[in-house]
């Protein structure tokens, strides 16, 4: 069964290609639920990545192995700063989401290339010293089979971003503010009179979806391309997008998503290991998450029903 | 004292400066001078006939893919798919370019066309699916934009090269580049596409404002249920306003492979043609005469940036930050607005 055999030689490479999407994924799940569109994720992924890239390269030295670790946090942090500018816009200002979302891409390169320049003179970063490293599990990696489809090789932010994932639908199904969340998103107008406040939960929610998209990029600058330029996320933040609709707006949907998403992705880069693929052009397996994605959205693969209040500003007072 | 007219006006122009000020605040907090690197910026621009030539090409699919964009918003569509459907117009351009043989007055047009055609096609996707099954247009164009992305890389591989990263030269009965007009602006990459654009701005203008069609379009835009109520095919106006909103981005397309560069290459990422060319119909308020002024702004800003750094010492990427920050006051204009009522109530 050489099939099977290479399939399971490709999981920790899916897990790998996975992480990052599925992080933000998870930031976009909480930002729609709650009724702000983020076509930024983008933007702060990118922002994530860089800020991951600087602090790591700055305190590899005093840090050691801590060093990749609290590059993550710096990533989330500042891009979950930055995503108060989308949610200053979009809840306070009544900004079209989308176009706000648009200009957060754009400023996150801008910026991001702009102090690359200023620190280190160039357009790209050095690369880092203290990346992650993939892992083996002792014990669990000795299971037959499994243990070399998901315990051998990897990264352990794979398995963070798996938890994550859990949390979140924990955090959104099973506690109040998840229901309030859901309810800003779904009907802010009934939430606002049973004394929620829109405007707090849905702040909430998009610097929640920035902190997760930052952790989403500092783990792609992390763990895959190890330096930072204005090319390092080209498209991923998109893809994470994709994963929210085509997961249904639901975290372990968004999950399952952004997972078949990596698994597409590494397919494109190993396909032609398998025998079935070789003559299959490879730019198929590239458009295959955004043509699921489509075709979802179309019906054709269930119905995918968005958040009722989806990118509209809740203005007190109006019906 | 403070209609909506002016409104329209006063707020675009109120967040241009906004934005030159927040780059000028970037600039001394990274110890620039600021007004050194905005004179650099206009000298890039403007500084002579060659940089003014650059400044008019870069002008030229911008006018388009704003009024792509525009033209969709009038429907109450929002087009973000432009990035897309440029990709495909540049390749349906250049695949005529490279393969027919033609006279010139007749193989400029049908490669326009083409690519006209091939935009329309892309955008027709999300416009029927908005109309018929009511799917948001924006996720979908998003979509349709990689795939657009990697498609057209895919085919410029496989049918417009063996395998190369590019394709060969259009024929010159095809091109929209002449010798004359380069000599004229200092050999810079102008070409004659502006025309094309202007074409364009006037005849949308024309459907927009004083025909029935753009009527409905904008009625459908407003009210789509009194737009209904009235008699209007709000169906057949979404999939209209969707397709030829793609047919001009298509024809920004075509300005870049049958004007600026006569050839298409694979593409890493986006143009940026159609994110831009959504700034440009914010800034230009979507209307055709507003989309070629933002045009030319951003057209400007673009080219005059690659002389920031050589006469300034500032990162080019100042100027994203600019445009970004435009298009970010422009967005959050309820807060531009609420200062101009303050302001103008204290006036009183």
């Amino acid at each position: 069964m050489e099939f099977i055999d290479q399939l399971v030689a490709m999981m920790p490479m899916v897990l790998f290609y996975s992480a990052p999407l599925i992080f933000t994924a998870i930031g976009g799940v909480f930002s729609e639920r709650s009724g702000v569109v983020n076509i930024g994720l983008e933007g702060l992924m990118v922002i994530g990545a860089f800020s991951g890239i600087v602090f790591n390269i700055f305190f590899a030295d005093t840090l050691g192995a801590a060093t990749p670790w609290l590059s993550l946090v710096a990533g989330a942090i500042a891009a979950g700063i930055f995503s108060i500018m989308h949610a200053v816009a979009a809840v306070s200002f009544r900004a079209n989401q989308v176009v706000s979302g648009v200009a957060i891409n754009m400023m996150a390169v801008g910026l991001g290339v702009f102090l690359t320049r200023e620190i280190f003179g160039r357009g790209q970063t050095d690369s880092i010293t203290q990346p992650f490293y993939t892992e083996t599990i002792p014990f669990l990696s000795e299971i037959p089979i499994i243990g070399d489809m998901f315990f051998n090789g990897v990264y352990i932010t794979s398995y963070i971003a798996i938890g994550v994932a859990v949390l979140a639908w924990f955090v959104l199904y099973k506690t109040t503010f998840g229901l309030r969340l859901r309810a800003v998103g779904e009907h802010p107008m009934a939430a606002d009179t049973n004394g929620i406040n829109v405007t707090k939960m849905r702040y909430i929610a998009v610097i929640l979806s920035g902190l997760l998209a930052g952790l989403g990029g500092a783990t792609y600058a992390l763990t895959i391309s190890l330096s930072f330029a204005g090319s390092t996320i080209s498209g991923q933040g998109f893809m994470s997008l994709a994963a929210v609709i085509f997961g249904k707006w639901h975290p372990l949907g968004a999950l399952g998503a952004a997972v078949f998403f990596g698994f597409a992705q590494a397919l494109s880069v190993v396909g032609n290991n398998f025998d079935f693929l070789s003559e299959v052009p490879s730019v198929y397996l590239v458009i295959l998450p955004y043509v699921l994605t489509v075709l979802a959205l179309a019906g054709f693969i269930g119905r995918a029903e968005a958040p009722k209040a989806n990118g509209e500003p809740y203005i007190k007072g109006s019906r | 004292m403070t209609d909506n007219r002016k409104m329209n006006i006063l707020v675009p122009i109120l967040s241009v400066l906004l934005g030159f000020l927040v780059g000028a605040i970037i600039m001394i907090a990274y110890g620039y001078n600021p007004i050194a690197g905005y004179s650099a910026l206009f000298q890039g621009a403007f500084g002579s006939l060659y940089n003014v030539g650059e400044t008019i090409r870069r002008t030229i699919p911008l006018v388009l893919t704003g009024l792509a964009v525009a033209f969709a918003f009038r429907a109450g569509l929002f087009n973000i798919g432009a990035e897309g459907q440029v990709f495909v117009g540049w390749f349906a351009a250049v695949w005529v370019g490279v393969t027919f043989e033609l006279p010139a007055i007749i193989h400029i047009p049908v490669a326009i066309l083409a690519a006209a055609l091939a935009g329309a096609i892309w955008a027709a996707v999300p416009g029927i699916l908005k109309a018929t099954r009511g799917v948001h247009e924006v996720v979908v164009t998003i979509m349709m934009n990689y795939i657009a992305l990697h498609v057209t890389n895919y085919l410029i591989r496989t049918v417009l090269s063996d395998g190369g990263s590019q394709s060969a030269r259009i024929s010159q009965s095809a091109s929209l580049s002449t010798q004359g007009l380069k000599e004229m602006f200092g050999y810079s990459q102008i070409h004659w596409g502006f025309v094309v654009s202007i074409i364009l701005a006037v005849f949308i203008w024309f459907f927009l404002e004083r025909t029935t069609y753009g009527f409905e379009l904008r009625a459908v835009g407003f009210n789509p249920n009194a737009a209904n109520y009235a008699g209007m095919s709000v169906k057949r106006n979404i999939i209209l306003a969707m397709m030829l909103s793609g047919a001009l981005a298509g024809v920004g397309g075509a300005m870049e492979g049958i004007g600026t560069f006569g050839y298409m290459y694979t593409h890493a990422s986006y143009t940026n043609l159609g994110f831009d060319g959504i700034a440009v119909a914010l800034l230009g308020a979507n209307t055709a005469p507003g989309v070629v002024i933002a045009a030319f702004l951003f057209g400007a800003l673009k080219v005059g940036a690659l002389s920031m750094p050589p006469l300034s010492g500032v990162p080019s990427e100042l100027v994203d930050i600019v445009i970004a920050m435009i298009i970010f006051f422009v967005a959050a204009s309820y807060m531009i607005r609420l200062l101009i009522l303050r302001f103008s109530k204290g006036e009183k």
